[in-house]
């Protein structure tokens, strides 16, 4: 039987996981062109802070969780330095470059790699993707070593909703809501701010903005720090939620992807849209079947469908029937 | 005079493998490869060649990959699709017919199988106008797929003939490989060693499976340069480099990815069987999305212009993986793959090259550097 405050339910909880696992990766996948394979564990960074902040510190859970996303967005500047831009060990070589190359004889000298070391890796999907790809193990192996294979978990607040023979954990609901209010963040940022009308402009043409006087530099490392900053702070909403191990990140990168990618060019509307679509999809076959392996097969075929027939995302089709009703007047 | 003769036999033999699309373009790289092989040959003397022999299984799913993406401009995730659908593909025909004759039909059935798959695919994304990074996600989404769907099927239900697929346990007992017709010829090359006299050395045992293994490889890498090296791997260059351009030439571009989509497939169902023979099992891990980005991550480390690094770069990766014991592993993995693909992002073997033109003191055309090869892949 399909009882609908179940599926009410389930619903709104596919749909808050998506729009929260995406929202990071939206800014840094849609924005910078950097496939960030270490998505998941820039969620971990967030929920293993939030947790320690309060089972270490006894920090209340809200703050606990701002600590989370603020400790992830510095974290992410770091690898934004270091990796993804390259900065730090251009740097470095630039320093280092010249004394070395006096020093050795003029055949092994001429073998020295020039002096920007390292290419940014914006806009390089392969790459970016190797890279990540080695800072996750990094970071998940990492954190095993220090962490241990587990660590305990916070309570999940809040209490339960019951109704009829049923009961469904209110904090989920409340994280619906959050997801909601992440995205107006998202949206208000980059709509409305000056550091937002920066970073569309680099988008759009890095060079022209360049020119006009953005510092496009920093915009990429602000925007990748914010990028990280959304991540780090759904890992904190999910900490009360999923079991506290080193791979925690591993589920939510390809719903991240998926739904950024059906979403299209258009990152907010995209991502609400995405979202909306892949988690009913997700919640009635779900609730239909009563699995759940159908349901997120079920939102991966959707997806696929997705990109077969609308290429550009939902937004892009959006975008496609505007202009031709504009036309036809 | 006979040396005469061989040497020109020779240089038209060579002909068909070299060209602007493969390094080692020269006398000094055939007698290296040469003596490559022949360390193959003998590696078993020394080393662990049971451990070889799956590097070099998964060295054709890097070719395969290499073939697709750095020849056809494809990024593809599913390699592992069609790799693990020919595992699988040869473990239910071979368990329900556990004969020579039914399992080399369980061989030929599981490349089908894998090109098949991969074929069906490539007409629904290419035909369909899908392109660039939507393929790469699409196959990514389709790992994930097979990846959920076979980790359920542990139930009874899901079983075909004789044959239970297991769920998350995998498929374990698949027969043991041997080729040939019953009752006419029959060869096992699984778990048999056969001993041979030899002089100076006395008996000596050969690894059947690794021998052949080694041969499919070698003639795979040779095929596969021929290819690429003739007019049709020009056209599949040239829709890398430029899709738009390489249409208004009258190429269809379309069938061009579909062609080379299929083939890879069918490689990638190829290295599917044989490690599915080799581990006598075969599990949902292949389609999981560590697995799915390995064949990535060697593809780039090797080069991914270049099939030889393709090769190369298997071996290294996976010998390192398994040979650095202890939890600080992952750790040296992941920091090597991050120090390649920001030192070296051109891939190792391209670099190589461009190291020994530049010994040469020919500057002039350096292979590693020339094409910006990142943009050549996002760029439509």
């Amino acid at each position: 039987m399909v009882n609908g405050l179940n599926l009410a339910f389930q619903f709104l909880d596919s749909f808050a996981f998506i729009v929260l696992a995406a929202a990071g990766l939206a800014i840094i996948f849609g924005i910078m062109g950097v496939i960030n394979l270490a998505h998941g564990e820039f969620i971990l960074v967030g929920a293993y802070a939030t947790t320690l902040a309060v089972t270490g510190l006894s920090v209340p859970l809200p703050v606990a969780m701002l600590v989370g996303a603020v400790v992830t967005a510095a974290f992410g500047l770091v690898v934004e330095r270091t990796v993804i831009s390259g900065a730090v060990p251009n740097r470095l070589w630039a320093r280092l470059e010249p004394p070395l190359s006096a020093t050795l004889p003029d055949q092994a000298a001429a073998l020295l790699p020039g002096t920007p070391l390292v290419e940014p890796l914006y806009d390089r999907l392969a790459d970016s993707m190797v890279a990540t790809f080695g800072l996750s193990l990094v970071m998940v192996q990492g954190a095993r070593i220090v962490f241990g294979n587990s660590i305990d978990q916070v309570a999940t607040p809040l209490g339960e909703l019951s109704y009829g023979a049923f009961s469904y954990s209110a904090y989920r609901v409340v994280l619906a809501g959050v997801s909601v209010a992440v995205l107006a963040l998202v949206y208000y940022v980059f709509a409305y701010t000056d550091y937002g009308m920066r970073a569309r402009a680099v988008i759009q043409d890095d060079r022209t903005a360049r020119a006009m006087g953005v510092d496009t530099e920093r915009t990429y490392a602000a925007t990748f720090a914010f990028g990280s900053g959304l991540a780090g702070f759904t890992g904190a909403l999910f900490a009360p939620l999923v079991s506290m191990q080193p791979t925690l990140g591993g589920q939510f990168l390809v719903e991240a992807f998926v739904a950024v990618v059906v979403g299209g060019a258009s990152v907010v509307v995209g991502t609400v849209l995405s979202a909306g679509v892949l988690g009913a999809v997700e919640a009635s076959v779900t609730n239909y079947f009563d699995s759940q392996t159908f349901g997120r097969i079920a939102l991966l075929l959707a997806a696929i469908l997705a990109l077969r027939f609308l290429p550009g995302g939902i937004t892009g089709y959006i975008e496609r029937l505007r202009t031709r009703r504009r036309e036809d007047r | 005079m006979a040396t005469a003769s061989t040497d020109g036999a020779l240089a038209s033999l060579r002909t068909r493998f070299e060209g602007p699309n493969t390094v080692g373009n020269s006398r000094g790289f055939w007698v290296a490869f040469l003596v490559a092989v022949a360390g193959l040959v003998v590696y078993p003397a020394f080393g662990d060649a049971g451990q070889l022999s799956l590097f070099l299984v998964l060295a054709l799913l890097g070719l395969s990959l290499s073939v697709v993406w750095g020849y056809a401009g494809v990024l593809s995730f599913g390699q592992v699709v069609f790799f693990g659908v020919g595992g699988y593909t040869f473990g239910v025909v071979s368990i329900n017919h556990a004969t020579p004759s039914g399992i080399t039909a369980a061989v030929v059935l599981g490349v089908v199988g894998g090109g098949l798959v991969a074929a069906l695919m490539g007409y629904f994304m290419f035909y369909g106008g899908v392109r660039d990074v939507y393929v790469t996600i699409i196959t990514l989404v389709s790992t994930m797929v097979m990846h959920t769907f076979m980790a359920q099927t542990a139930g009874s239900e899901w079983a075909i003939g004789d044959a239970a697929l297991g769920g998350f346990n995998g498929m374990p007992a698949i027969p043991l490989l041997a080729l040939g017709v019953d009752e006419v010829f029959t060869l096992q090359l699984v778990r048999n060693t056969v001993e041979l006299s030899a002089p100076l050395v006395g008996a000596v045992e050969f690894d059947l499976f690794y021998y052949f293994v080694v041969g499919v490889l070698v003639s795979t890498y040779l095929g596969l340069r021929a290819l690429v090296n003739s007019d049709y791997g020009r056209v599949m260059v040239a829709v890398r480099e430029d899709e738009d351009r390489t249409r208004m030439f009258g190429y269809d571009v379309k069938r061009v990815k579909l062609v080379v989509f299929t083939l890879g497939g069918a490689l990638a169902g190829l290295s599917g069987v044989l490690y599915a023979s080799r581990n006598i099992f075969i599990d949902p891990q292949v389609f999981g999305l560590t697995f799915a980005t390995l064949p990535v991550i060697w593809v780039s480390v090797g080069g991914r212009t270049s099939l030889l690094g393709a090769v190369v770069a298997t071996v290294a990766v996976e010998y390192l993986r398994v040979t650095i014991q202890g939890e600080w592993a992952l750790v040296v993995l992941g920091v090597l793959l991050l120090v390649f693909i920001l030192a070296l992002p051109g891939g190792l073997v391209p670099w190589f090259e461009g190291l020994r033109e530049r010994f040469r003191g020919n500057r002039a055309d350096v292979p590693g550097e020339a094409p910006d090869a990142p943009t050549e892949v996002t760029d439509s």
